[in-house]
């Protein structure tokens, strides 16, 4: 299973950060070619994006792009555009509806056939930014096996619930909503950006919030953000110390053909060493937390 | 009267040479009054001193450039020469910044002939780069250039010194009174080695003026000006900690060499220079220390506030300080008994009876260009006109266990590793370790450092590779097209030639 704790949003049209980019490494890197570009650079930022998604040094981690609405002029350019690039995830914006996803998708699998992509190896990814979204998330997170997440999109999010951003009360439900989906479906869940980029303290606090709460990870708006983000995810020393004695615990027991293993007197099962396995990835992808 | 000389040395056949006693004031006339005493060495006016000094045409004259961009003394000082009708100068200051444009024009009426200095940018460095010169530049280090002067290549008859207080006897510092720029360590070797040494004070103040950087038995003149420097001028924004996403990545990876490179123990050294990484990494540095518990012994070179920081928190023991880089450095100089001010003969110089960079464990350097062998160019750009500083990075890398090149594989669309530098200043075989933003390289003859970094978890890969990465995101620049006519000599610290630079093809 892939780990995506930092989604790092870059403005399609910024040519300058498409072309370094990449060193900072985040789990999932994702072009945006909706908001973050505006009217006149619409083609220019999906030519750019299309040749960025060709370059090696992005094969090396996983791509995604946010297309514009399906229903706007530039939403089935910029889809022909990346899925012949080679994008490994699409990110719709503004998903209401289940069925959004499976336009999204007919057009996907249309575009796979005719470049001769295989069918499937486009993986979606839809943004729930509204009251309609949250009300159908469940439905939306169960309608394509191509889906490999749910995001969650603050911003028109609280726009539509006639609120604004405070101290996270404001997405409490849809926090709760969009992550419930996700785990139903078996997919990812991704929190909101936090775009004080200088708040490094405000960051860390919602990014303890939305770890406990069980979100797979968070859109990023800067770079600095990603060590911040995935120290934050890291398990200590004492953690990795513990998951690892309940992993060899277990593989002992497997080879001793038992089925109920025990650590200092405490049963350990399948879902505390599921637990173990998870903390022992996110310590070898970027080591114990300091 | 029965006591006069006379008479004790009558009948006496003094020595060979010896003369009789003739008078307190015989052979030093101004010890026959008191206001001749304490006052001579005060001139009225620049021309004064320079006219007391005895230059003469083709002679040699020198400065410091403490104050960088902010300097002001080198300008006005030359502006009273060329006035005055001298010609055929050498120039030694200890560097020149883009604040000495103004030279050009004494370069082109023949009040300056030849240049020594550690490095040039801006008009100066684009005209010269373009032949404005008959003679080539010299471009020598910190050390070296102490080094030229004990050899007698750099023999300086006149100093002007600018200062922010002196006392009429000269005892003088840049910790006190208005421009502060702290250290004096460049002019601290030309106090000891000019024949003749002329400060150029802000605030002439009451004897005993203290702490004496430049002591009255190393002064001959004394002038008071309106203002040597701009202290806000010294490193305009290197005093906060960047926010630049890929510095802070390049500081994070240094600081991670740094840690697991074998160096990193209690009582370790460093020097960490003051770029944006530089800061950056003395921050990240800060949580390692405390994590393992250790501090260090002393921190070398160039000061900023970030190294103070440090201090002031314990984590380090004593600052070396040849050049402070912003007021935090400057002010702690003056308050902080362990912070001490040190001459670059002191810090730098291979042949001095003893230099710190052969203590210091651990070095900061930065790098415009670096080739497959290692070899820095810290002194001309892409476009192979000067634009940098020799400074103290041969003399660092030289004497540091392991000198740490940083910074970025890629400026805007130019490569930092090439195949070849345009020019070498400081020899591949003394760089341990190149850290970039995509990645970190360990120079082959440092096997026991790539084996410690990798087993650490650090991204090691080979410099081959990173300028197998550079060129696939940038392409190969077209080489840069150069005259025959060379514009500078690259002087390593010993004295020898390591390089030259060329007249761009204009």
């Amino acid at each position: 299973m892939k780990l995506r704790r930092s989604m790092l949003f870059l403005p399609g049209a910024n040519a300058a950060m498409l072309s370094t980019a990449f060193v900072f490494k985040p789990d999932s890197i994702m072009f945006d070619l909706e908001d973050a570009v505006s009217l006149r650079e619409k083609d220019a930022a999906r030519m750019l994006v299309f040749h960025a998604l060709r370059l090696p040094v992005y094969r090396e981690m996983e791509t995604v792009v946010r297309i514009n609405p399906l229903s706007t002029p530039f939403g089935l350019k910029d889809l022909e555009a990346v899925v012949r690039a080679g994008v490994d995830v699409v990110r719709l914006p503004k998903t209401d509806t289940a069925d959004d996803v499976h336009v999204l998708e007919a057009h996907v699998e249309r575009i796979e056939r005719e470049c001769g992509r295989e069918i499937g190896s486009t993986k979606l990814m839809a943004a729930i930014e509204s009251a309609s979204g949250v009300v159908n998330a469940v439905a939306i997170a169960c309608s394509s096996p191509r889906l490999i997440g749910i995001a969650l999109a603050g911003f028109d999010y609280v726009m539509d619930m006639q609120t604004e951003r405070g101290d996270g009360t404001e997405l409490f439900y849809a926090r709760c909503a969009v992550l419930h989906a996700a785990r139903y479906a078996k997919i990812d869940a991704f929190d909101v950006v936090f775009s004080d980029v200088n708040d490094d303290e405000g960051f860390l606090k919602e990014v303890d919030l939305i770890k406990r709460m069980g979100f797979d990870g968070k859109s990023l708006i800067n770079p600095r953000q990603i060590d911040l983000l995935h120290n934050a995810y890291a398990p200590t020393q004492e953690e990795v110390d513990y998951a690892s004695r309940v992993v060899a615990a277990a593989e002992a027991g497997e080879r001793q053909g038992l089925g109920v293993v025990s650590l200092n007197g405490k049963m350990i099962d399948a879902p505390v060493i599921g637990h173990a396995r998870v903390v022992l990835r996110r310590a070898s992808a970027s080591g114990v937390r300091q | 009267m029965t006591n006069t000389i006379e008479d004790r040395l009558a009948g006496v056949a003094l020595p060979a040479g010896l003369e009789p006693f003739a008078g307190v004031a015989a052979h030093a006339p101004h010890l026959a009054s008191r206001e001749e005493k304490h006052g001579r060495k005060i001139a009225k006016s620049l021309e004064d001193a320079i006219r007391a000094s005895g230059l003469k045409n083709g002679m040699t004259v020198s400065f410091h450039h403490a104050f960088r961009e902010g300097d002001k003394t080198i300008n006005f000082v030359f502006d009273t020469l060329a006035t005055m009708g001298f010609r055929d100068l050498t120039l030694a200051p200890s560097s020149l910044l883009s604040c000495n444009a103004p030279l050009i024009g004494h370069v082109k009426s023949g009040v300056i002939r030849r240049i020594f200095t550690s490095g040039m940018r801006g008009k100066l460095a684009e005209a010269i780069s373009n032949g404005l010169m008959e003679e080539p530049i010299n471009i020598h280090s910190h050390g070296g250039r102490v080094n030229l002067m004990d050899r007698g290549e750099i023999a300086i008859d006149v100093a002007f010194l600018g200062v922010a207080t002196a006392d009429p006897f000269g005892n003088a510092n840049a910790v006190t009174g208005k421009s502060r720029c702290g250290s004096l360590g460049y002019a601290m070797v030309d106090a000891a080695r000019a024949r003749c040494v002329i400060l150029l004070a802000e605030e002439i103040v009451a004897y005993p003026n203290a702490p004496a950087s430049i002591r009255q038995d190393q002064v001959d003149l004394v002038v008071a000006v309106e203002q040597i420097g701009d202290p806000a001028k010294i490193s305009v924004g290197a005093a906060r900690i960047t926010s630049n996403p890929r510095e802070l990545l390049i500081a994070r990876w240094a600081a991670d060499v740094m840690e697991h490179a074998g160096f990193f123990e209690d009582g370790f050294s460093m020097q960490t220079g003051t770029g944006g990484s530089a800061t950056a990494t003395a921050r990240f540095l800060e949580q390692k220390m405390r994590r393992k518990g250790i501090k260090a012994g002393f921190a070398l070179g160039g000061i900023t506030g970030s190294i103070v920081d440090l201090q002031r928190k314990g984590l380090v023991g004593r600052i070396l300080d040849t050049q402070s880089f912003d007021a935090v450095a400057a002010e702690s100089l003056a308050s902080n008994p362990d912070h001490w001010e040190i001459s670059t003969n002191y810090y730098a110089n291979p042949t001095s009876k003893a230099c710190s960079v052969d203590r210091v464990d651990m070095v900061i350097l930065s790098a415009l260009e670096i080739d497959l062998d290692f070899n820095v160019n810290v002194i001309t750009g892409s476009d192979g006109v000067m634009r940098g500083a020799s400074g103290g990075h041969s003399d660092t890398a030289a004497g540091a266990a392991l000198p740490i090149v940083v910074g970025p594989l890629i400026r805007s669309r130019i490569p930092t590793v090439v195949e070849k530098c345009t020019t070498v200043v400081t020899p591949g075989e003394t760089i341990g370790v190149l850290v970039t933003d995509h990645g970190i390289a360990v120079n082959p003859n440092r096997p026991e450092v790539a084996d410690r970094l990798k087993a650490a978890g650090l991204p090691v890969t080979t410099i081959e590779d990173l300028h197998a990465r550079a060129t696939s995101l940038v392409g190969t620049p077209q080489p840069i097209e150069f005259l025959d006519k060379v514009v500078g000599l690259v002087r390593y610290r010993d004295g020898s030639v390591i390089d030259v630079v060329r007249q761009v093809k204009g």
